[in-house]
């Protein structure tokens, strides 16, 4: 049997789908019942798919207050350049499709986020050591930064001395490395 | 090491082994989620990246080690037939998912099974690394270290504000899901496993039975695991799970001393008549062989059965299940001839320990 969808592969997924109460088969190749959503993996990411759909439909005009879908579709169609991936792709699959969507579809991650990370949308992790880059040295900085406060407070002007020429010497390092970056 | 030996050498090394607290806690495990920068993720790359993916690790990892990982072997998913997908599910080596996906995964696992490297998976690689026991800060210090190693070659899609960036928004930030596998029998037969999974769900972290559907724990074995990966550091998960599970710890070991006071007698027929039940049975269905198995292994750990390791839980769990028994079988089984089978392979087991 061959695939519905493309007409290329043979179709290896088989499933019934109900639409409106209607019942029909699908028969699809891996590739397109990828690429339709038809594929779920693990309990996990079938309760995040619920979880972004609903969250995708909340966005927006709602239908059901009397708005055509022809104003919805209206709005520019967000799509990430490096993948092609769409946002209303990204709400129905519940995945990304590359790193580059994390940046096309920024702005509308925030709630998503928030809501599956307990409140959170900043990384507060480890970072790699070569794609890191200078974050590292700002990382370490900021932390003898917050010491160097509390060693004032305390009046340890000594030790708040030492940890000052740390940052002044952190901060040469910074500055050199962007330098040679350029 | 070959495929065969893979196959054959049924339990894995560090499963044999003792650690911390393992009365209770079975093993440690933390999974860290990594992508390729440059390709676009595995759900909608095409073949092609998919390949080259899977290239580069075959160039790049391919029987090379790294401290006590030793002699990394890519294992295709192309190569194995579907019992032998199975049962490296089976062993925790693979993802259901991974076995599922035909033709361009693999897993990169190292001779003492202890790690295992997903391609392909949902995201590019996924690193998985098993301890045995409750040694969750040794697993996140090695599994960093290995993710420092697979960066000199890799470079990581990585962004400032949202961390490590996955193919699914739930794993996003450090990738990380740290979870720690344990036998909870004495919480669950007095139902109080059930009243605190509600405040453990609070913590973000999430219980879950591993075997079986549902939420039916089989064998009373649970998982714990963080929910969160975004906003908190590696260390501060970690550190919360650790807690958790140091309370359910002694929890447990609570319940387990007041059903050893209250009902000693009742919870000695217990262990006994499930002990009958496995060394004598011609047919036995996975559900009570794993309800018995608990019963045995509390009864180890409690010393009222002094002659066979505790780690047969964890081993019997993993032998009786459909792939390991079609394995041993060498064919493919209905599942009234698994029933069967599985009796045997217990008993013949526990025969083992007897003429020791
Ligand atoms: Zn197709
Ligand atoms: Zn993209």
């Amino acid at each position: 049997m061959e695939c519905q969808k493309c007409h290329q592969r043979p179709a290896t997924v088989h499933l019934t789908q109900v639409i409106n109460g209607q019942k029909s088969e699908v028969h699809v190749c891996e590739k397109c019942a990828k690429e339709n959503g038809y594929m779920n993996y693990g309990e996990e990411n079938f309760t995040l798919n619920d979880l972004l759909s609903g969250l995708f439909h909340s966005e927006g005009p709602s239908p059901l207050k009397g708005q055509s879908a022809h104003s919805y579709t209206k709005k520019p169609k967000l799509k990430c350049p490096n993948c092609g991936l769409s946002y209303e792709e990204f709400a129905r699959i519940g995945k990304f499709g590359c790193a580059d969507c994390y940046k096309t579809f920024d702005e509308r991650l925030n709630p998503i986020l928030r809501r599956v990370h307990s409140g959170n949308t900043r990384h507060d992790g480890k970072i790699p050591k070569r794609e890191g880059g200078n974050l590292h040295l700002k990382k370490e900085m900021e932390e003898y930064k917050t010491n160097l406060r509390q060693l004032i407070e305390q009046e340890e002007f000594e030790e708040a001395a030492k940890v000052r020429d740390k940052i002044r010497s952190l901060e040469s390092q910074l500055h050199h490395r962007e330098d040679g970056d350029e | 090491m070959s495929l065969q030996q893979f196959m054959n050498e049924a339990i894995s090394p560090w499963m044999k082994q003792e650690g911390p607290d393992s009365d209770i806690v079975l093993s440690s495990r933390i999974r860290l989620a990594r992508n390729f920068s440059q390709h676009p993720f595995p759900i909608i790359a095409s073949e092609e990246t998919l390949n080259k993916v899977l290239e580069f690790f075959q160039q790049e990892f391919q029987k090379k080690s790294f401290r006590d990982y030793k002699d990394f072997e890519l294992v295709q998913m192309k190569d194995l037939q579907p019992i032998e997908k199975r049962v490296l599910v089976e062993k925790h080596l693979i993802s259901p998912h991974l076995a599922e996906k035909a033709e361009k995964s693999a897993s990169l696992i190292s001779q003492n099974e202890q790690v295992s490297i997903m391609i392909n998976e949902e995201d590019h690689i996924r690193i998985q690394l098993y301890f045995p026991g409750f040694q969750l800060d040794q697993a996140l210090e090695q599994a960093s270290q290995l993710d420092d190693w697979l960066e000199e070659k890799v470079d990581y899609a990585f962004d400032e504000k949202r961390g490590y960036l996955t193919a699914c928004p739930t794993n996003v930030g450090t990738g990380m899901r740290a979870s720690v596998m344990m036998h909870l029998p004495a919480l669950s037969m007095t139902n109080q496993i059930n009243r605190m999974t509600p405040a453990i769900n609070q913590l973000g972290l999430v219980v879950r039975g591993i075997y079986g559907e549902g939420s039916e724990a089989l064998g009373n074995i649970f998982q714990i695991s963080n929910q969160i990966t975004l906003g908190k550091s590696e260390e501060d998960i970690v550190e919360d799970l650790h807690s958790v599970v140091k309370q359910l710890i002694e929890q447990e070991r609570k319940a387990r001393e007041a059903l050893m006071t209250r009902s000693s007698v009742q919870l000695e027929d217990r262990i006994f008549r499930s002990y009958g039940v496995l060394t004598n049975s011609r047919i036995i269905e996975s559900k009570e062989a794993a309800k018995c198995l608990s019963d045995l292994r509390l009864g180890i750990d409690l010393g009222f059965i002094d002659h066979i390791p505790r780690t047969i839980l964890n081993e019997l769990m993993v032998l009786t299940q459909p792939g390991f028994l079609q394995q041993y079988a060498k064919t493919p089984l209905s599942p009234d001839e698994r029933d069967v089978r599985r009796a045997s392979l217990i008993r013949e087991r526990l025969q083992l320990e007897n003429e020791e």
